[in-house]
């Protein structure tokens, strides 16, 4: 009976060695590269930290990053949230709208490049619906507008998966509340403002949290489409990371991921920790 | 009224949510002449805009034929992604499972603190992560093969997370009941954990094969010769030329996850539901 919690390291000790020998142990070696010189292996302080802030490329990746995630949460949470709330009104529709918004994260990345392609590009879909008009498009990837379609693709690809989560939140409400709310003759805007809202607070965070983390992932979407060299306004902090990988400037690297890691704990332990409110 | 037009307006959101598996599948049917006429414009410098029937003029199955009888590359590419995907999975299975149960229902030092640093690795992006893998991988000499993308992914702490929170529902009086009859903490886990969190573990069979399936980070960076490629990346490197190739071979890499997520959707739906549940 003492020993029980010998038995509880025992069972999460497999994956506890695997986690330790392929990422702790790596991310320790990493902060102490960030740290060094790459090529000669002395110790430089915080230059290697000073020349990624400093750094062009790292200041637009970065830009661009805030500015997507920026973009994107709000119309993603609004979107899904406003589903969420109609399919709690509309069960009869709800199954096969569900799998109508989750389908997306069964699509291959590659066939929707595809679809962009025939879209977007110069001579492509769009331009020719718009030569209708008499307007010459350009190749929409290449212009700024490109990080619209980026946008796009990443609410069409999340989309599903916020709806559920509002959903599950949603369900944790209890119903009597709204009985007693529409006794006392509310509306039903009244009710979403005054009750659905407050109540989905910590579902907020949980949502906010996942769709920060996705976002780092339409890196593949931008780079399919548009290669390592995308137009400026969807350089993303993966274009660079690649960069340096393929120039084989570690050190730069290191102090990259060791930013980046810092920054993200921050929001991660912030916003996570809000969840039980 | 008020109530059909939010109708129309969800069937509207779900159409366009599914319409590029609409786009493959009528591009894989094309004549090489039409996809030509319709494509190369888009896809090249030919003159005249891109355009798209609905329907093929002239149904074929040359595409088909020519991905699956003559396009060597695309098998080894196909069978490299399912490699990696069971690769994972069972890996994922083996030491996930027990993490999670280790988690969920014992107590031992520094427990809070661990579960917090399998949430923090779980959140963080592959290019935190990126650097660190590749160092392991130098060191043991296993970039540029398939175990490059399948033991990062077994150890990946997010399985351990959904696991948890199914693991949590099973209530802690059936395993008091199961240790005063006697059985083995082993025997528990294997006799009641197992099948009670059965929902827990196809959430992470179908959540896992879906990111695994999908994979376009990890193999551009850690595989370098174009036969260890999977799917996911080998797709959109298949020339403008061949677009009726892509197209028929993009239906083949769409079929396994939609089955996948047919099958499994309400394990997926479960599964990001335990992503919200509160630890």
């Amino acid at each position: 009976m003492k020993k029980r919690w010998v038995t509880g390291y025992f069972f999460i000790m497999p994956g506890f060695i695997g986690i330790l020998i392929f990422i702790i142990l790596p991310y320790i070696d990493v902060v102490r590269r960030a740290f060094m010189q790459a090529a000669t292996g002395n110790f430089i302080g915080m230059a290697n930290f000073m020349e990624v802030f400093q750094n062009k490329a790292f200041a637009l990746a970065m830009g661009n990053t805030v500015h997507f995630v920026a973009v994107c949460i709000p119309i993603l949470l609004s979107l899904s949230l406003g589903i969420a709330v109609l399919l709690t009104k509309n069960s009869q529709v709800s199954k096969i709208i569900k799998t109508g918004v989750l389908v997306p994260m069964a699509i291959p990345v590659a066939s929707v490049v595809l679809l962009w392609q025939f879209l977007f590009s110069g001579n492509g879909f769009l331009n020719g619906f718009l030569h209708i008009f008499g307007v010459n498009g350009p190749n929409w990837m290449n212009t700024s507008y490109s990080f619209w379609i980026l946008v796009f693709s990443y609410v069409w690809k999340n989309l599903g998966y916020t709806v559920i989560l509002w959903l599950a939140g949603i369900s944790m409400i209890p119903g009597d509340i709204y009985e007693a709310a529409r006794v006392d003759g509310a509306g039903e805007w009244q009710c979403f403002w005054k009750m659905t809202i407050p109540n989905l607070k910590g579902t907020f965070f949980t949502v906010t949290v996942i769709s920060l983390l996705n976002s780092f992932k339409v890196f593949r979407e931008a780079y399919l489409v548009a290669g390592d060299y995308p137009h400026g306004s969807i350089y993303l902090l993966q274009h660079l990371f690649n960069n340096w990988f393929r120039n084989l400037e570690l050190d730069k690297m290191a102090a990259g991921a060791v930013s980046l890691s810092v920054v993200l704990l921050v929001l991660i332990l912030g916003l996570w920790g809000r969840r039980k409110e | 009224m008020k109530k059909i037009v939010w109708k129309c307006a969800l069937f509207l959101i779900g159409f366009i949510c599914c319409y590029p598996i609409v786009f493959v599948c009528v591009g894989s049917f094309m004549g090489k002449g039409e996809l030509l006429e319709s494509l190369a414009p888009a896809l090249s410098a030919a003159s005249g805009y891109a355009d798209w029937s609905i329907l093929p003029r002239e149904p074929t199955l040359r595409s088909w034929v020519e991905v699956l009888l003559d396009t060597p590359g695309f098998f080894v590419t196909f069978w490299n992604s399912i490699k990696i995907v069971v690769g994972v999975l069972i890996g994922q299975l083996l030491v996930a499972v027990p993490g999670a149960w280790g988690f969920a229902k014992y107590k031992f030092p520094f427990h809070r603190v661990l579960f917090l640093l399998y949430i923090i690795l779980m959140m963080m992006p592959f290019q935190v992560l990126m650097l660190s893998e590749y160092l392991v991988l130098n060191k043991i000499n296993l970039l540029n093969t398939l175990w490059a993308l399948i033991l990062p992914g077994i150890f990946s702490t997010f399985p351990v997370f959904i696991l948890y929170n199914s693991f949590r529902g099973i209530p802690n009086e059936i395993l008091e009941a199961g240790r005063i009859d006697g059985a083995s903490e082993w025997q528990l886990f294997l006799e009641i954990g197992l099948p009670l969190g059965k929902s827990g573990i196809f959430s992470v069979i179908v959540l896992s094969f879906l990111e695994y399936w999908n994979l376009v980070e990890q193999p551009m960076t850690f595989l370098k010769d174009k036969v260890r490629w999977p799917m996911s990346i080998f797709l959109p490197s298949i020339e403008p030329e061949n677009a009726g190739i892509a197209f028929a071979a993009s239906v083949i890499s769409l079929i396994p996850a939609l089955l996948v997520f047919l099958g499994g959707q309400e394990y997926l739906e479960k599964g990001i539901s335990y992503m919200g549940m509160k630890e």
